[in-house]
């Protein structure tokens, strides 16, 4: 047993209400910039929709992922190492920018610089990239809240997956049809398929915390991540020609903070939190050989942090106290693990991905209440639960690889919990028999209860933060004159400011700014 | 031999093989952030699939048969039976397709280039000069292969001219004379490539250097710590600032 700490996020998706300040808080943070216009590190899709980029759960096209073999051996989609090095001048699974979507501007200027004139000036639209004028066709979230109607959400890959009828009838149900938002970072997955096809190997899994990151001055540019990651969450910075991701915020993580998505998110619907795994059977488990079977697979990677031998492991592997009590307490364990209400986006991509959802359970709820029934009474919703089959198989397609049964059982806790909280919330007797009808006990439901609805921020969040005796190489982190042979302590030939330092610290950025501006 | 022939044929060999060397050294310590593709795929793909290993797969060849032309003497070739016109058949039938198809490459990346507007925005005033003396550099050398062949002028054996001035370059004991007896074709090729090896470190040829062979051998998750423990599959510790050991 090689016990490793990861960083998890759940996102309980019945709060989300699809505002986009996470989008737009994480924008701010990290990708207002030049080269990655059109780059969210978070996004938000409506589903049913084609996501962001365009189609990208379509792994035919970009082959993203990994696939078990006939022969029961692990390996990527999108070919062998000597194939993806064969096709290293053109990445033939490579997305184009229109996948995404063509970033602009508006030519504002125009509006006040115009001369007199019989009409009134207008700001034109002005692609980012050509600087010429252009025909916005699509954006981030051009189907943002179903919109554009049946015929882009008809392109849906889930919805194409599932049976032929099924698409029919959300297609002709269209006005009443199953909404929902989906809230997407970077997976920072066990088994990342983005860290496996880097050439370069610029990509890593940090040890300390799982964070997935990508090291700017190894990267070349080779832009098979971008290709290799499932969720198309690795971006290609146009500019700098390098690729770029989400950093699950870990300047923030560090001292304690959590990431700016979840942070900002108006509805409270993020859990940060550490999950303990074990590192050796990551292989075995995402080469598990039923794809059904694989949120199983996942699930049982993750060890409890209260077990003596795990906690003995863990310690042999040089995880400080701190972080073991962390993981104690963790929020996304007991969701994930414990309640098994949180469940991975995609586990038939193989990549053993850490963010979580919570399935939405508001959209039945909705459609039980809509047809004069009481849509909190435990028996009705589960009825309504085994009745309505069709968000039930789109909602296994996104989170347990088309296994109604997982997302069934998920949604019938939620239900208990609904109703058997209504009775206590309504002064009524509460009925015990509702949380043993989804196996748990009155207090593991009330528990359940708090950490859903509550949600307090210390209980949300539960990040250890990384230790101070590592403070120092932290801050030196990336310093361009680091272990260069050769090389004084003050700097070479160029004088001590000279080449592209990476200012960690505050302090330090100054300094720098000083000595190079003078 | 004039004082402009010992700069072009003893000295400026040396001059391209240090900016080649100590420019890649220094970019690599001071400016490695920029040392990338610049891929343009994700503007365009379509053109650059077909253009893209056109390229660069007939510029392997090419390369391979400048490695084999230049450092393999003629003695060699002729001591395991290989007669001159057997080379001769070899080096211009396949050089001549390794070279059509480069250039064939080459020129469907700058009509690319040109043509689609997003890709042409992108292209810096250092792009284009690289472009030049790319673009040089293998009409050059084409025409040479031509003037070899005597399609140009006579036919010449340059085995016999440029290859051992080219290792005399290598030995250190530069004998520009030999240089100067090939044509014309020979020296325009040699010059600008040259200027091109001179020049390289500080365009985005630089991407060459970092072919990634060492993929094909290492673990496919790399791990790496904030603090520098080594640990499997991460990289090993820098010289000199390798941990402790208690």
């Amino acid at each position: 047993m090689k016990v490793m700490a990861q960083m998890g996020m759940v996102m309980n998706l019945d709060k989300c209400i699809g505002c986009h300040t996470c989008s737009v808080t994480c924008k701010q943070a990290w990708t207002n910039r030049s080269g990655l216009e059109y780059a969210w590190f978070n996004n938000v899709e409506t589903r049913p929709g084609q996501g962001y980029p365009r189609r990208y759960e379509d792994q035919e096209k970009a082959k993203g992922g990994w696939i078990r073999t006939k022969g029961g051996r692990l390996r990527l989609k999108g070919g062998s190492k000597a194939r993806r090095l064969l096709s290293i001048f053109s990445n033939p699974r490579m997305l184009n920018i229109k996948d995404y979507y063509e970033p602009w501007t508006y030519e504002y200027d125009n509006l006040i610089t115009a001369p007199l004139g019989q009409q009134t000036p207008v700001a034109r639209p002005k692609s980012l990239l050509t600087g010429k004028p252009m025909k916005i066709e699509w954006s981030a979230n051009w189907d943002d809240d179903l919109g554009g109607g049946p015929a882009n959400i008809e392109k849906d890959p889930i919805l194409q997956k599932l049976a032929e009828d099924v698409t029919t009838k959300v297609k002709l149900a269209f006005e009443e049809t199953f909404m929902f938002y989906l809230p997407r970072i970077c997976e920072h997955c066990l088994n990342p398929a983005c860290v496996a096809a880097c050439p370069s190997g610029a990509m890593y899994k940090r040890v300390e915390d799982g964070i997935v990151l990508v090291d700017q001055q190894h990267c070349r540019g080779w832009r098979m991540c971008v290709s290799a990651c499932p969720y198309k969450k690795v971006y290609f910075n146009h500019k700098t020609g390098k690729a770029e991701k989400c950093t699950m915020c870990y300047p923030r993580l560090e001292i304690g903070l959590p990431t700016v998505c979840s942070e900002t998110c108006v509805g409270r619907l993020r859990y940060l939190g550490l999950f303990l795994y074990d590192a050796d059977k990551v292989l075995a488990a995402a080469s598990t050989e039923n794809d059904k079977d694989l949120y199983e697979a996942q699930l049982d990677l993750l060890l409890d942090p209260h077990d003596p031998e795990v906690l003995a492991a863990a310690r042999a592997e040089g995880i400080p106290e701190d972080w073991l009590v962390a993981a104690q307490k963790s929020p996304v364990y007991k969701l994930a693990k414990v309640y098994k209400i949180a469940l991975p986006l995609h586990p038939e991509y193989r990549t053993m991905p850490m963010v979580w959802y919570v399935p939405p359970l508001s959209p039945i709820v909705d459609v039980l209440t809509e047809t004069g029934h009481d849509g909190e009474e435990a028996g009705n919703l589960f009825g309504a639960i085994d009745a309505l089959r069709i968000p039930l198989e789109y909602l296994a397609e996104l989170f347990s690889a088309g296994d109604v049964e997982v997302v069934t059982g998920t949604l019938k806790k939620l239900s208990a919990m609904r109703s058997y909280m209504r009775d206590i919330n309504l002064g009524l007797e509460p009925r015990p028999e509702i949380p043993a009808a989804v196996g748990m006990d009155q207090e593991s439901i009330y528990e359940m209860y708090r950490l859903l609805a509550i949600a307090k921020y210390e209980d949300r969040y539960v990040i250890p933060a990384a230790h101070s005796e590592q403070a120092k190489e932290l801050e030196n982190m990336g310093c361009s004159l680091d272990g260069v042979e050769g090389v004084e302590q003050f700097g070479g030939p160029f004088g001590r400011s000279s080449g592209s330092p990476v200012p960690v610290t505050i302090e330090n950025f100054h300094i720098m700014k000083e000595r190079q501006t003078k | 031999m004039t004082s402009l022939d010992i700069l072009l044929w003893s000295v400026l060999p040396y001059v391209a093989m240090a900016s080649f060397v100590i420019g890649l050294v220094w970019r690599y310590k001071y400016d490695k952030f920029n040392w990338t593709t610049r891929s343009s795929q994700i503007y365009e793909g379509k053109l650059l699939r077909i253009a893209g290993p056109l390229f660069h797969l007939g510029l392997f060849a090419v390369i391979g048969g400048h490695i084999v032309g230049l450092l393999i003497p003629k003695k060699w070739t002729d001591s395991i039976g290989i007669s001159q016109e057997m080379y001769h058949v070899g080096a211009i039938s396949l050089g001549g397709l390794a070279g059509v198809a480069t250039l064939l490459g080459i020129a469907l990346l700058i009509y690319r280039r040109r043509t689609t507007a997003t890709v042409f925005a992108a292209t810096t005033k250092n792009d284009k000069t690289m472009y030049i003396f790319l673009v040089a550099t293998l009409l050059a050398g084409c025409a040479a292969t031509l003037s070899s062949a005597g399609v140009i002028g006579t036919e010449h054996n340059y085995r016999e001219t440029v290859s051992p001035w080219f290792r005399s370059i290598l030995l250190l004991r530069p004998d520009g004379t030999l240089m100067m007896q090939s044509p014309l074709a020979f020296r325009i090729h040699a010059i600008v490539g040259m200027l091109l090896f001179i020049i390289w470190p500080f365009t985005r040829l630089v991407h060459a250097m970092s072919a990634p062979i060492g993929y094909m051998f290492r673990p496919p998750i790399i791990y790496r710590t904030r603090d520098g423990r080594t640990h499997a599959g991460s990289r090993k510790a820098r010289p000199g600032w390798e941990r402790v050991k208690y």
